[in-house]
């Protein structure tokens, strides 16, 4: 993905990654995947919600990376609800008994941060800025 | 292991110096929360605090924090931690006055810093969660950080810090975290402490 002078994305890429894609993988690999091509400079929209144990660790491996890799600063990341109704906590401990995340109804964006400037979120709504 | 064994037998559980963590978003005023405590009950302040984010790059705690309110006395281990964020630039301390070196340096310090936060996690017996009441609350290293302690069964208070703002809701924190106490305070002013004691013993109860 470039930048033109007039700060026009040019070829933006977006990954879909329905859950199946993951499904079978472990925790180490799931991220490992995920950071693999927010490393290539993709979008990741992931179908479904990572468990807290996945994001946290995700976190986790951003900064060793961001501490290890000169050009990458971080991510950006968001999860969109389906059901606006149903509260934060529900949801997560839906998440949490079920134990599998893709059949939640929401969808995850992760971005690198210098691709993805900011994701803004509040209940009924996000917005993502390139 | 440890762990489970006394949360199975909490009531044998000694419950003096329990470790309360203080966790939340860079800047919202964690180390200003601790400093009021520490140098309110111990005379010494916790660590250094700054209008430059991630100014708190390794954890450090108080032992022994014994604090007395309302005729009840708690001993506390104070546990104070680096912000927690997705994405670390050098660039922007830059804009602070700081040196590239000495900004290279502060990011390289706080990525490590986040890291160690993370790890910290797992041994805190309660968490104080400290917001920027002036921010948005809907932030996903927010939620992240709620669905890991909620996940790990880890009691948890909201502190919407930062009532002195003028652009300060702490209405929207309450509606975005409907199943956890949320106290309103300014550490910068001690303001509202004495809801914030009365919340904090509460969740020491919880442990």
């Amino acid at each position: 993905m470039r930048v033109k002078k007039n700060n026009k994305l040019k070829g933006l890429s977006i990954h879909i990654m329905p859950y199946s894609e993951i499904r079978e993988l472990t925790i180490t690999e799931r991220v490992k995947k995920i950071l693999n091509l927010i490393l290539g400079n993709r979008v990741v929209i992931l179908q479904g919600r990572l468990r807290p144990e996945e994001e946290i660790r995700l976190i986790e491996d951003t900064m060793a990376m961001v501490d290890h890799i000169k050009t990458f600063k971080g991510i950006e990341l968001a999860v969109v609800d389906s059901n606006k109704e149903e509260g934060f906590f529900l949801k997560m401990r839906r998440g949490i008994a079920r134990g599998l995340t893709g059949e939640s109804g929401s969808l995850t964006v992760i971005g690198p941060a210098n691709v993805v400037k900011e994701i803004k979120k509040d209940p009924s709504k996000i917005e993502v800025f390139f | 292991m440890l762990k489970i064994l006394y949360r199975l037998f909490g009531v044998f559980k000694k419950k003096d110096n329990l470790k309360i963590g203080f966790y939340g978003p860079p800047n919202a005023g964690k180390t200003s929360l601790a400093n009021l405590l520490c140098k309110d009950w111990t005379g010494e302040e916790l660590g250094s605090v700054s209008e430059v984010p991630h100014e708190t790059r390794h954890v450090q705690f108080k032992e022994k924090v014994e604090i007395e309110h309302k005729g009840k006395k708690m001993v506390l281990k104070i546990v104070d931690t680096p912000g927690i964020a997705t994405k670390i630039d050098y660039e922007d301390f830059l804009g602070y006055g700081i040196a590239k070196q000495d900004a290279k340096k502060r990011a390289k310090e706080a990525t490590q810093g986040i890291i160690e936060a993370i790890k910290w996690l797992d041994d805190m017996d309660a968490v104080v969660i400290v917001l920027d009441s002036s921010e948005n609350p809907y932030s996903q290293v927010n939620l992240t950080i709620i669905g890991n302690l909620l996940a790990r069964k880890i009691p948890v208070l909201v502190v919407a810090n930062k009532i002195d703002l003028r652009k300060s809701n702490v209405k929207k924190m309450e509606a975005a975290f409907p199943e956890y106490p949320v106290v309103g305070i300014s550490a910068r002013k001690a303001t509202n402490m004495n809801e914030f004691y009365d919340a904090l013993f509460k969740l020491t109860k919880r442990v």
